[in-house]
């Protein structure tokens, strides 16, 4: 084989690959914004023939077809729910990542090892016994309550990332800083906060889209307007008997879009992330 | 007085201060993570209904324990979990492992390849399972529109309705979902890898298969020691896509140990027995993790600090 034919068919393959990567995807963003009978229609129309935002008002209550889903309270919910336990992730993260970057103590293994353990735990798992306490302490279906499930979700891997941005700054730099005067928490917020700083945007990121996206504990944790989150929502689309499937695209096109912006803004750092954190370790 | 400037002192003490830092994080562990996981190991054994509260003080011993391990139903969803995640997790390092081979080797426009490779990340495992109920659906999905359309097959294959087929269409949820992590990892391991012993094998004379088994994966091996340690810390994100692409059905073919719990605690609100099943689970996951990370630590002290 020549190197011109190889190179043809491994762009060939390339292009196949990509292919069944977005097409599932984009072939449900894309149905959001059809309407439903020429979603449902057989034989398939490959083409769309017509593109309305007609979806969209009946999930929002505009317009002459009404949904009685409240997607505007679960967006809301999600909204309030990913930032809150996003920035208080964040900020315990910068504290226990710079820890275990910098510092040498007795358990620090048996501590890190201990944090991550308690991530491997699955959701549905851990549902059951926070169901029962958050009942008794009368968390189901608030705010609260599933903010702090997500902050502790998301504290070992924010924690694991911020390590190993603190980890690629070289010590001597804060090391020089108090050499000149400074204290530790100068040399710490002047000069290596700032050097860490998309690191810690990313892991920031990253811990949003794990709220944003959560399902087995706030599926459970959730039970009306109050706390339910869009991915709960989703699943009121499916009644008994029908699914509307038009609705769900759309809903499912407003869950993807802030995760797809987030994710777009950090994926350089995101890998660096996962691959100085994982390998240097 | 005097007292509190002791604690004060211990307190700004250089020793004290990483544990002072880590405080935050700990706390927040014990409330929502390990304070439950003890209380559940206690519900485990009791005979808990959700129904009725006062059974929350019905110690049972190992009842929970002996009856879930007497239970054809709980095994069959033990081991296929087991399977589905060994199929999985193999079949996305094998394809991740291709489409950073095929990556790197292309010489533009690797970066919006790479950027197209994530999308499947930014979807929530309860999008993945709608979208892919929604494709496989056997009436309106249009994966067998298609297959129709094109004449390949003359009825509508019920794909979430048979049970083999339903598995097989989780799985390809599943993989399409997390091959990503597996592919973009092992493209910055080819990245990151120095040139110089891929030439030396070359004048050496060994062919492409060799160099590829004896230099290349060797080093790629702790990154795919990563992926799959991220991987196994969230392998039961696979609940949400069961859940929504067949609910565990038809007739319990598609349940896995996950659905299990769920459909013990909630609803037929046996929390004992569930409790119990998730300590399974738990050790099961743990076990996943604890596997690949001891085999990243291995593979990271092969490459002998050449990272």
């Amino acid at each position: 084989m020549s190197t011109q034919t190889k190179a043809i068919i491994s762009w060939i393959v390339t292009f196949i690959v990509m292919l069944i990567i977005t097409m599932p995807g984009l072939w449900v963003i894309l149905s959001g914004f059809r309407p439903l009978q020429e979603i449902l229609a057989k034989p398939a129309i490959w083409i769309p023939q017509r593109l309305t935002l007609d979806n969209f008002y009946a999930i929002f209550g505009i317009g002459e077809t009404q949904i009685a889903i409240p997607v505007l309270a679960y967006f809301r919910n999600s909204i309030i729910i990913a930032t809150t336990s996003t920035a208080i992730a964040i900020i315990v993260g910068i504290s226990g990542g710079y820890a275990f970057a910098r510092y040498r103590f007795k358990f620090k293994d048996t501590l890190f090892l201990g944090l991550m353990l308690s991530r491997t735990v699955p959701g549905i798992a851990l549902s059951l016994p926070v169901f029962i306490v958050w009942a008794r302490l009368g968390w189901i279906d608030t705010q609260f309550g599933l903010i702090l499930v997500y902050v502790a979700l998301n504290v070992p891997f924010t924690i694991w990332l911020i390590d190993g941005f603190f980890r690629q700054i070289p010590k001597e730099l804060a090391e020089a800083a108090e050499v000149d005067g400074c204290t530790r928490w100068q040399a710490f917020w002047k000069i290596e906060f700032p050097l860490a700083k998309s690191g810690i945007a990313s892991a920031g990121i990253f811990a949003f889209l794990t709220s944003w996206n959560e399902f087995a504990l706030a599926s459970n944790l959730t039970r009306s307007t109050n706390s339910k989150t869009l991915p709960v929502g989703l699943t009121d689309f499916i009644a008994q008997f029908t699914t509307d499937w038009a609705g769900m695209c759309a809903m499912a096109f407003i869950i993807i879009v802030p995760a797809l912006i987030l994710t777009f803004l950090v994926q350089k750092h995101l890998i660096a992330g996962l691959t100085f954190g994982g390998v240097k370790g | 007085m005097s007292v509190m400037t002791n604690i004060k002192r211990k307190l700004f003490s250089e020793q004290a201060t990483p544990y002072v830092l880590l405080l935050p994080a700990v706390i927040m562990i014990l409330i929502v993570v390990l304070f439950p996981l003890i209380f559940s190991l206690y519900t485990s054994f009791t005979g808990y209904k959700l129904t009725r509260p006062d059974t929350l003080f019905k110690l049972v011993g190992f009842r929970n324990y002996v009856r879930i391990f007497g239970d054809w139903d709980f095994w069959v969803a033990f081991f296929r979990t087991v399977g589905f995640l060994a199929v999985v997790i193999n079949l996305e390092f094998l394809l991740g492992l291709g489409i950073a081979l095929l990556i790197n080797k292309i010489t533009w426009g690797q970066r919006t390849m790479r950027t197209i490779m994530m999308f499947p990340m930014m979807f929530s495992p309860i999008l993945v399972g709608f979208q892919f109920k929604f494709i496989f659906n056997d009436n309106v999905g249009i994966l067998n529109n298609a297959l129709q359309g094109l004449g390949i097959t003359e009825a509508a294959i019920p794909w979430l309705v048979d049970g083999w087929l339903a598995m097989g269409a989780i799985a390809f949820a599943e993989i399409w979902m997390s091959t990503s992590i597996f592919a973009i990892l092992l493209l910055a391991g080819l990245f990151a890898m120095p040139k110089d012993p891929l030439e030396a094998a070359q004048v050496d004379g060994c062919n492409a298969w060799q160099t590829f088994r004896h230099i290349t994966l060797p080093f790629l091996m702790p990154f795919a020691y990563i992926a799959m340690t991220i991987r196994s810390l969230d392998v039961a994100r696979a609940y949400d896509v069961v859940d929504t692409m067949t609910g565990g059905g038809p007739a319990g073919r598609t349940e896995l140990l996950w659905t299990l719990i769920a459909r013990t605690g909630y609803d037929s609100a046996n929390m004992g027995m569930a409790n119990a099943m998730a300590y399974v689970s738990i050790i099961l996951s743990i076990a996943f993790t604890y596997y690949f990370f001891s085999k990243l630590v291995a593979a990271r002290r092969y490459m002998g600090g050449a990272l």
